[in-house]
């Protein structure tokens, strides 16, 4: 498998969702360990903007040529702004996951949520021990 | 790393690059670059794929023709000498033990070629039934398979073959040699479009692989994975066991109406010709998917929100540029133009049955040279 990009300016969720906290509001999205698992990407169910969810709440789907991958909420709180661009062109979840490929905003209670949410290293180490 | 088998090209597919994945027990190649890219180039040029898994079931004997014919929906006795063709093994009550490609390699030979997850199935099915003047030997471990697919699959085999052997028509075989190696090439294929089904020892399946992508690069040629077989052979409308058929399925529900001779006197023929007396209860329908989204099997479909069939495969196709999918639904919905809904996971997804195969002729590659 190609090189695996975790930058260091993101936390991350077992489920391959990373998380950019800017205050109270998270932007949300699929790694790229996850896009390079599930392989071309032609269809996103994205959530609706004002749905309430809870940390491990399905929040979504994204299909691949082969398979579907449920989307998991990383964080409590509320949908604000879901990347319709992604309706029209999922492939940008293969080609930018970190940039253009985001999923949605989330609008959160303000409480530490984060703290189960995995570091850089934690998240390496984690695609570590499921690749070969 | 896993207990599955290997084919004897594994290691060339790995130096290839194959992401690997199981299925039918064996180890083998998902895509080598992109699922979309192989598909392109079935369609375009050629593709390469390594079909080792499937099984090779020979018949041989004084009696190996009347074992065909009393275990094959469609007379092996009226096949010549260098033809195969496609046909089906049925039970007692009229379901499909399993869909084969039959070769008939001597006047008292055939072999069958047929899916890798029902081989031990089909030696014990065939051993049963057949009559002790027919000899019945797995060659499955022994025979390598290549399929060469696409438009350019005809150009790229002589590069490496004699042209008695690119220039067959579809449903013959010769034996010869390919890359030096002795062979048995068929016109035949699960794509839709021109190309070869290549049949080797075990042994020489390496050189023949590396030799037609060598020889192939400058026509295009790609080597392509299980995720390209399938979204071609979908486009095809061609069934899958396990998907469109099942030993409850009936053949001439999934419409193959062509490959059962309706009088025939095989394993199963009386009760396939009772329920299409009694009428099928579904048929199998090829559907477009009218909002976005993908549809896959097992997903319900429904007409004004009740469920009225379900879908047996689904896939994007490339070729089209929209979601397609097989589903099996009572015959009056199966007429082109009607519309149903497909659940994708609670949501309905419009959606319009079509005439099927989705692509053909052209579109599906088809080469305009003999």
């Amino acid at each position: 498998m190609s090189e695996t990009d975790i930058p260091d300016d993101l936390l991350y969720s077992s489920e391959d969702e990373w998380v950019r906290r800017e205050g109270e509001r998270v932007v949300i999205g699929i790694t790229d360990y996850a896009q390079q698992q599930l392989g071309e990407i032609v269809h996103v169910d994205l959530p609706e903007v004002g749905t309430r969810v809870e940390r491990g709440d399905e929040l979504g789907s994204i299909d691949s040529v082969k398979t579907v991958a449920e989307l998991y909420a990383p964080v409590s709180g509320e949908v604000v702004e879901a990347n319709e661009a992604l309706a029209e062109n999922p492939e940008l979840l293969n080609e930018d996951c970190y940039g253009d490929g985001w999923i949605a905003v989330l609008q959160t209670d303000g409480g530490d949520d984060d703290a189960h949410l995995l570091r850089p290293s934690a998240y390496r180490k984690h695609v570590a021990e499921r690749s070969d | 790393m896993s207990a599955a088998r290997h084919t004897p090209l594994h290691a060339a597919e790995l130096r290839h690059g194959a992401r690997m994945v199981e299925f039918a027990g064996f180890e083998l190649p998902l895509q080598f670059s992109k699922v979309l890219e192989e598909h392109a180039a079935v369609r375009e040029a050629a593709g390469l794929f390594d079909v080792s898994h499937m099984g090779q079931i020979e018949l041989a004997g004084p009696e190996a023709l009347d074992a065909a014919d009393h275990l094959l929906t469609r007379r092996a006795s009226t096949l010549g000498v260098g033809g195969v063709r496609y046909a089906l093994l049925c039970n007692e009550q009229g379901g499909v033990v399993d869909d084969v490609t039959v070769y008939r390699t001597a006047p008292d030979a055939l072999f069958l070629c047929v899916n890798a997850a029902n081989i031990e199935k089909d030696l014990a099915w065939i051993r049963k039934h057949a009559p002790s003047g027919a000899r019945v030997t797995d060659r499955s471990a022994q025979t390598a398979l290549l399929a060469l697919q696409g438009p350019a699959s005809a150009a790229v085999l002589r590069s490496v073959a004699a042209e008695a052997l690119v220039s067959q028509r579809r449903f013959r075989f010769a034996r010869g040699e390919v890359a030096g190696r002795d062979a048995l090439v068929s016109r035949t294929g699960y794509t839709g479009a021109d190309g070869y089904e290549i049949y080797c020892a075990a042994p020489d399946a390496e050189i023949l692989f590396e030799a037609l992508l060598a020889k192939g690069a400058a026509h295009g040629i790609r080597p392509c994975g299980l995720g390209a077989r399938d979204t071609l052979r979908l486009e095809a409308a061609l069934p899958l066991y396990g998907h469109e058929l099942d030993d409850t399925t009936s053949p001439l529900e999934a419409g193959l109406d062509r490959f059962v001779e309706r009088d025939g006197a095989f394993i199963g023929a009386a009760a396939i010709r009772e329920r299409a007396r009694a009428g099928h209860l579904r048929a199998l329908a090829g559907f477009v998917l009218v909002d976005r989204g993908v549809a896959r099997a097992g997903y319900e479909v429904t007409q004004a929100g009740h469920r009225v069939g379900v879908v047996t495969s689904g896939a994007p196709s490339p070729t089209l540029g929209k979601s397609i999918g097989l589903a099996y639904v009572p015959p009056p919905l199966a007429a082109p133009g009607t519309e149903v809904d497909v659940l994708m996971r609670g949501r309905a997804m419009r959606a319009q049955i079509v005439e099927t195969p989705f692509v053909r002729g052209e579109r599906a590659g088809k080469s305009t040279s003999a």
